[in-house]
């Protein structure tokens, strides 16, 4: 049974699809990547299985529960074992790392300072920054506050963490780091981990399941391997970033030259 | 002439589903306000970033009000042979009105604006909605702690602002103008009563203080979440908090004083 259940999932902003009927099975313990173009709605996706915004129809079940049936405090009962690393860190930035580390268990248990030390430089170490502790957000760079929010997210050893565009603006130190990071972590920790990207050489390097989403609906869904090897020309377009294909570089709208020869100079 | 009713429309639509969100809110704030009794040390922080950090703005305001309310004052009672009143004026507008209304104008200037500016920016850079996920109820963590923290400080201002403006007052009454100290602090004494002057003063300042904090925390809780936004949100406190002030001023003394 796989861990989340999303089934004839439709979401609009205003009269825009932005979900028009997705169905999408995240396996328990794999790592499974939504990919697909900037605007296709990923962020959407993470923040509807979070339950942070509501579907306008269907469903999304997060080990059997659905997310959006459940009370305020069934909610937040289930974010408890939800980690979630926003794109931006959303580090609180009025205190130290160590203090963000520290955050979620000093809110939801009642551990000792002692063992809540223990248990954040534990998490630290995990991503090289236990002597970074005593910094402030805004002393650290984007990818050091990425690690440090990935730490945050896994504190309280949820079940799964989803990862919101970690790859993005990473110089390539970074970027190897945290692949090898998110990899680990759900080996380590027996996670579930869905990461939403579009950086396609990293993603395919540590994705078990990919699902590629576009105008609404699931276009493809398989295997790095199988992704590969799929004839859609769509999909060849995407994971080679080929400027030609059926997904258009321009907006859609008049033609350039057109645009050109009728253009009225304004005073 | 179909455009401007379409637009009237949207925008009266618009403003009630902002007054809806506002009092959801307020009911989610008041809420949270038995947990955060019991964590009080979160109120305490913000205490001192609301309350002590405005005490500067409100003892140098009060004691320039009262300075020249004691040369008004003067300059009105002289003419009357009334001068030794002057302790009862200066105490009297101080407690009653300038006091609340004035010292409730610089507390959203200085503090409102601030707590908007602070919530609005929590939200643009995600740290809310990071909360959120991380099964930390904001409004209850961050909002409520600020909010219990406005209201207590706002009265504790008000009562700085009157105090330090009565001195203002003697100082120019007595130090600059010559009036009877004696006189100044017994008639202030004899003519300032503690439930109908003073407490309804307090109960003002309280009230201010709920709507004030109401306003900068929902302003900034609902502000769109770009700098354009959170800036535009920033001076909505300001004006709002101004109009609801002086708006509630009218209504409050009119019960309290205006025999309705």
């Amino acid at each position: 049974m796989p861990l989340i259940k999303i089934r004839d999932l439709h979401f609009y902003r205003g009269d825009r699809a932005i979900f028009d009927g997705v169905n999408i099975d995240i396996q328990r313990g794999k790592i499974t990547a939504i990919m697909g173009p900037s605007g296709t709605g990923k962020t959407t996706l993470l923040r509807l299985i979070g339950g942070q915004l509501k579907p306008d129809s269907g469903t999304i079940e997060v080990d059997g529960q659905n997310v959006h049936k459940l009370s305020h405090a069934g909610l937040y009962d289930l974010r408890k074992r939800m980690g979630m690393l926003f794109q931006s860190g959303a580090l609180l930035t009025d205190i130290s790392v160590f203090d963000n580390v520290a955050f979620p268990l000093r809110e939801h248990t009642d551990l000792p300072e002692s063992m809540i030390r223990d248990l954040v430089l534990m998490k630290l170490q995990a991503v090289g920054l236990r002597n970074a502790r005593d910094l402030m957000p805004a002393e650290l760079s984007g990818g050091m506050s990425r690690r440090v929010a990935l730490a945050r997210a896994v504190t309280l050893d949820p079940m799964m963490v989803m990862y919101d565009e970690p790859f993005t603006g990473q110089d390539p130190i970074s970027m190897g780091t945290i692949v090898n990071l998110i990899h680990r972590l759900n080996d380590a920790m027996g996670l579930t981990s869905i990461v939403v990207s579009h950086d396609v050489k990293e993603t395919t390097e540590i994705a078990d399941v990919i699902y590629l989403l576009s105008a609404g609906k699931v276009i493809e869904s398989g295997s790095p391997v199988q992704l590969k090897r799929s004839s859609s020309q769509w999909v060849q377009q995407f994971i080679q970033g080929l400027p030609d294909g059926p997904v258009p570089f321009h907006y859609p709208g008049e033609d350039f030259a057109d645009d050109l020869l009728n253009s009225e100079v304004s005073a | 002439m179909i455009g401007f009713i379409q637009g009237l429309g949207r925008s009266v639509i618009e403003t009630l589903q902002r007054l809806g969100r506002a009092h959801i809110f307020l009911w989610d704030m008041v809420r949270g306000i038995p947990e955060v009794l019991l964590r009080f040390s979160l109120v305490i922080q913000q205490l001192h970033s609301v309350g002590v950090m405005s005490v500067m703005i409100i003892l140098i305001s009060g004691l320039f009000v009262g300075m020249v309310l004691g040369l008004q004052g003067y300059n009105t009672l002289v003419d009357f042979g009334a001068e030794e009143s002057l302790g009862v004026l200066v105490a009297l507008s101080l407690v009653r009105e300038l006091g609340p209304v004035v010292c409730a104008l610089l507390f959203a200037g200085r503090a409102g604006s601030a707590l908007t500016a602070e919530i609005g920016l929590m939200k643009s850079t995600e740290q809310l909605s990071g909360m959120e996920m991380m099964a930390v109820d904001p409004v209850r963590r961050i909002i409520a702690p600020r909010f219990v923290a406005g209201i207590i400080s706002m009265p504790l201002l008000a009562a700085i602002f009157s105090a330090v403006g009565v001195f203002g007052g003697f100082l120019v009454g007595y130090g600059l103008l010559g009036v009877d100290d004696g006189a100044f602090w017994s008639q202030m004494q004899v003519k300032t009563d503690w439930h109908d002057d003073v407490l309804n003063g307090v109960i003002k300042s309280i009230v201010f203080g709920v709507v004030v904090t109401w306003i900068a925390l929902f302003e900034g809780y609902d502000a769109v979440p770009t700098s354009e936004g959170v800036g535009r949100a920033t001076t909505r406190t300001v004006v709002h908090s101004a109009f609801a002030i002086l708006g509630l001023d009218f209504v409050l003394t009119a019960l309290m004083f205006g025999g309705i």
